[in-house]
């Protein structure tokens, strides 16, 4: 078997406060495999974002990563020293943020800025870089790239500038690339363009993605796993089409009935009782018990880690040791 | 109930005087709504879909009488909300418009309790004179949105967003309006979270008998609560329908475009796309024309010349030249 | 199915929990240098505030003062029976009396001249940021203008002017309030700033906008939705204005242009007793200096704190 591209076991999370301390991811593990497109999905504050940093080793004070272990192509990179860290950030390791006017820098030219990038991680003539960024801003659908390549980010649109990051953390060719809501501050039109962009990309060049997103659509579209997070735990993770159409874990079934589609015969939306527990007022047992139709005792005190159902992980008690099949 | 008619808002974004002489600039006008009229019967709801640029804010602003339209009529139960109308007549008209905002977490005031904030309205209207009598509507309507009646006493950041879009919504029935403008009111929330706000304005809707104006960018929200859909593209409408019209037969090339853009849960992995040409022009440069004609496969020499006008075809009204030449 | 409502009583006390338990109330809690310095003004203020009733002597009473205890040490009694713990100036004055008096009229020009440059500074900040336009622009050149001087000229001018204008016999009277006027104008303009950025930002807020659907005027969102909002940097410029104020005004009084001989000030009894320091009376002037320096430190000191305190950056 290939060894996953990005491995992270039993990742925990803690931020210290003069409250005591919150935990923000507790005992959180998945693989992404080689050439794969792996969604985080979530609602705000189910820890998605976290998880994406915490692999980055961008957590800082007053949270910390307490315990687990993440693997690069076998290689530990969690709790690294800076310096190395560094180095497997931007060069093994690419991050999209959200934003794309504060990814770029707003004073330097982008096939600069692209350059520098290069030559800080590959050994690289001035002249060559300059060559391939050229080539990169082409590949991701800038046109007259070689004109472009010396205007400022402010010269752009929001979608050329979120292919300008994506040029921009691909011309170190990394093995890993998270996306942390690469799409959500774009227009529908553009996000549909970008997405499919990443995915084409992806392809090319053997780059594995953690997309970490909110919008389910995205994720149907382009990824090919997925993992549902909720309360900074992970209650499901299956192949996409696994967790769209079948959900296992009553979370995500009532999140697939709550978003509306383009289908007719529209009722009231199926909605999720109540909201989900603050960090500092986790109930006990399964953090989404309170909300839960389905919920049994064992619920409300035992909380049930992930078990293999098929190709799907679900952590839920109506789903272990045989209780309730097949739902 | 609501008639809008020949709406235009155009700002003038021309530099200061001196640095016009000095570079040899014209005066600039941006055009954010250009010649937009449409009407929503009482209880339904209609919805402004488009993306940014497409002036849907905008248009709300001016239904609300934040912003003085440029030219145009815009009249509220028979009221008229523009022109000469004496001030006070309007001000006693206000209380029946109402509008809730994209960001629950700048639209409540931060330094006061929930009481005060819920409160203002039935002062300003004249519902209730003092302190307590207000209290008993007060906890009505903490009621009526779902919360407590003791989240009268906290401060909005003690709220989720979804309970503080609540309390928004609260606020804006507290003078028993007529009409609401919603704008992008569940943009800033959580898909479980948006459900639980759609399905709660559609129960008010029913209940108190209100007419919304809903304003969107995601069309699978707006299939949910219109009954009737106009589709903005750089401040003109270029398409309104009833929303199986326009979802199951979108006639209009943006449209079209537009819903093949949505993602869509049903179409996993695999999904046969139009590609999608270029991004929406710069709105104080719009395009000559037909604003959409850059992007537009179907276009002719028509459409680079002359504008379309809004026109009722068959089962909606459209504005594209290719349409009412039978070419589309 | 609701919880019965609390009582008025329960729920001060509610607030007062809160208030305690609130990142400011703790901040203050783990700073050592806050409570202290916090616990010198307080002990100040009350000094301050009671000289009446604890000073050995009235220092303003010229009646009470004997000629012949002049000049006397620390800690000798004089021909009055009271015994004089920081000695006593050329005129027999009680020094510790005539701190103690002299603290009092420092903080009160001092308070006083704070709560009118906040005033003025925060409704024409409010003003300014709201309006826009011709208005702002006119308010903020007078303030930049102003800000490009140093507050004692500002004071100095001020004080210039208004003496032109009152008849000699009034100006005793009128001298503490018109420095009160004439260091609060040196300062409104620092308020102005801040309230104008602060209100700037909160104008274009939602919750403004709903207010004006709402139909509510100007002033009523102004004072009622936006002032709330923009007065946090406020108390920390004023805290700190306080302490300057209280330097100003004893500049001012050293220079001669402050208060009336007869109602020294911590200032007027510096520069009274410089004339002693070399020829061996080094009393008269040293306390009253210790006096200046403790206050306006522990004003300096609990405004740093509350600045640093408040800063959301920072935490």
């Amino acid at each position: 078997m290939i060894e996953p591209v990005l491995s992270v076991r039993n990742l925990r999370v803690e931020f210290f406060g003069r409250r005591g301390k919150l935990v923000a991811i507790d005992d959180v593990s998945f693989d992404v495999a080689h050439g794969e497109i792996l969604g985080v999905v979530g609602e705000s504050g189910a820890g998605k974002s976290v998880t994406g940093a915490a692999i980055v080793g961008l957590i800082e004070h007053p949270g910390r990563m307490t315990r687990g272990e993440i693997r690069l192509k076998g290689d530990r990179i969690d709790h690294l020293p800076a310096a190395a860290m560094r180095k497997i950030r931007g060069r093994r390791i690419g991050m999209v943020f959200q934003d794309p006017l504060s990814s770029l820098n707003p004073l330097f030219r982008i096939g600069d800025q692209i350059v520098e990038t290069m030559r800080a991680h590959l050994e690289v003539s001035k002249a060559d870089a300059r060559q391939r960024a050229v080539k990169l801003l082409d590949e991701v659908g800038i046109p007259a790239a070689a004109s472009r390549v010396d205007s400022y980010p402010h010269q752009l649109s929001g979608g050329m500038r979120q292919r300008v990051v994506l040029a921009l953390v691909l011309c170190t060719s990394p093995e890993l690339i998270i996306a942390d809501e690469p799409t959500t501050a774009l227009d529908v039109s553009v996000q549909a363009q970008i997405i499919a962009l990443i995915k084409a990309l992806a392809k090319n060049y053997g780059t594995s993605v953690m997309l970490i997103t909110h919008d389910l659509g995205v994720i149907a579209e382009i990824a090919d796993r997925v993992a549902v997070m909720y309360a900074g735990r992970l209650v499901e993770i299956g192949s996409v089409r696994d967790v769209l159409k079948s959900a296992k874990h009553p979370y995500s079934q009532g999140l697939m009935s709550a978003i509306p589609t383009l289908r007719p015969g529209a009722g009231p939306l199926r909605q999720i009782p109540g909201a989900m527990p603050r960090l500092h007022a986790m109930p006990n047992g399964c953090a989404f018990h309170t909300r839960c139709q389905f919920v049994l005792e064992r619920c409300r005190v035992e909380r049930p880690m992930p078990v293999r159902l098929g190709d799907i992980e679900v952590a839920c008690w109506l789903h272990d040791k045989g209780l309730g099949a097949g739902r | 109930m609501v008639m809008v008619e020949g709406l235009w808002c155009q700002f003038d974004v021309s530099r200061p005087w001196l640095n016009r002489i000095f570079n040899r600039q014209g005066r600039a006008t941006l055009t954010a709504v250009a010649e937009v009229s449409f009407a929503i019967p009482q209880r339904k709801t209609f919805a402004l879909v488009g993306e940014s640029g497409s002036g849907k804010s905008t248009i709300a602003k001016m239904v609300v009488g934040l912003i003085p339209p440029t030219r145009g009529n815009i009249s509220i139960d028979g009221v008229a909300m523009t022109g000469k109308a004496d001030a006070a007549r309007r001000q006693q008209h206000r209380r029946r418009i109402q509008m809730i905002f994209q960001d629950p977490y700048a639209s409540l005031n931060p330094r006061w309790r929930v009481r005060r904030i819920l409160a203002e309205p039935l002062r300003v209207f004249g519902l209730e004179k003092d302190r307590s009598d207000s209290e008993p509507r007060i906890q009505e309507l903490l009621r009526l949105v779902g919360l407590d009646a003791a989240d009268a006493a906290k401060f909005p950041h003690e709220f989720s967003g979804g309970q503080r879009q609540r309390i928004a919504i609260a606020r804006a029935i507290a003078a028993e309006p007529a009409f609401i403008v919603c704008d992008e009111p569940t943009s800033a929330l959580d898909v479980s979270v948006q459900a639980q706000i759609l399905n709660l304005m559609r129960d008010l809707q029913e209940r108190l008998g209100l007419t919304y104006l809903f304003i969107s960018h995601n069309l699978a929200v707006v299939r949910h609560m219109a009954s009737d859909i106009g589709v903005l593209y750089l401040g003109r409408l270029v398409e309104v329908a009833p929303p199986n019209e326009l979802f199951d037969r979108p006639r209009h090339p943006y449209t079209q475009m537009l819903l093949d853009a949505v993602p869509d849960l049903e179409a996993i992995g695999s999904r046969v796309r139009r590609p999608i040409e270029g991004e929406a022009a710069n709105p104080i440069n719009p395009p000559s024309g037909c604003p959409f004609h850059p992007r537009c496969p179907y276009r002719n020499d028509r459409c680079k010349l002359e504008i379309p006008q809004l026109m009722q075809i068959a089962d909606r009204k459209v504005a594209c030249h290719g349409i009412s030449e039978g070419r589309l | 199915m609701s919880e019965p409502v609390p009582s008025s009583r329960q729920r001060f006390r509610a607030r007062l929990a809160k208030v305690w338990d609130s990142d400011l109330a703790y901040s203050f809690r783990s700073s050592p240098i806050a409570i202290i310095a916090a616990c010198m003004t307080a002990v100040l203020l009350v000094l301050a505030l009671m000289a009446p009733w604890i000073a050995p002597q009235d220092a303003f009473d010229v009646g009470a003062v004997r000629l012949e205890d002049g000049f006397l040490r620390p800690l000798e009694r004089g021909s009055s029976g009271i015994l004089h713990l920081a000695g006593t100036d050329s005129q027999g004055r009680d020094v510790l009396s005539a701190i103690l008096y002299g603290a009092r009229i420092s903080l009160l020009v001092g308070f006083a001249s704070v709560a009118f440059s906040m005033a003025m500074g925060v409704a024409l900040g409010l003003v300014a940021g709201f309006l826009g336009g011709r208005v702002d622009a006119v308010i903020m050149r007078i303030a930049d203008v102003q800000l490009s001087f140093p507050a004692i000229l500002i004071a100095l001018l001020v004080f210039g002017i208004a003496r032109g204008f009152i008849h000699p016999s009034q100006h005793e009277q009128v001298a503490v309030y018109v420095l009160i006027i004439s260091i609060g104008l040196s300062h409104w303009a620092s308020y102005a700033r801040t309230v104008r950025s602060s209100t700037l930002v909160e104008r274009n807020k939602e919750y403004v906008q709903a207010a004006r659907v709402m139909g509510r005027d100007t002033t009523a969102i102004m004072f009622e939705h936006v002032m709330p909002n923009v007065v946090g940097p406020v108390l920390v410029i004023a805290t700190i204005n306080l302490a300057l104020a209280v330097i100003e005004e004893a500049t001012l009084s050293f220079l001669g242009v402050g208060v009336p001989p007869t109602q020294p000030s911590l200032g007027t009894l510096i520069r009274v007793g410089q004339q002693f320091l070399f020829s061996g009376e080094w009393w008269i002037l040293l306390f009253p200096a210790i006096a200046l320096i403790i206050l306006s430190l522990s004003i300096n000191l609990l405004g740093d704190w509350l600045r640093d305190a408040l800063n959301p950056r920072l935490k």
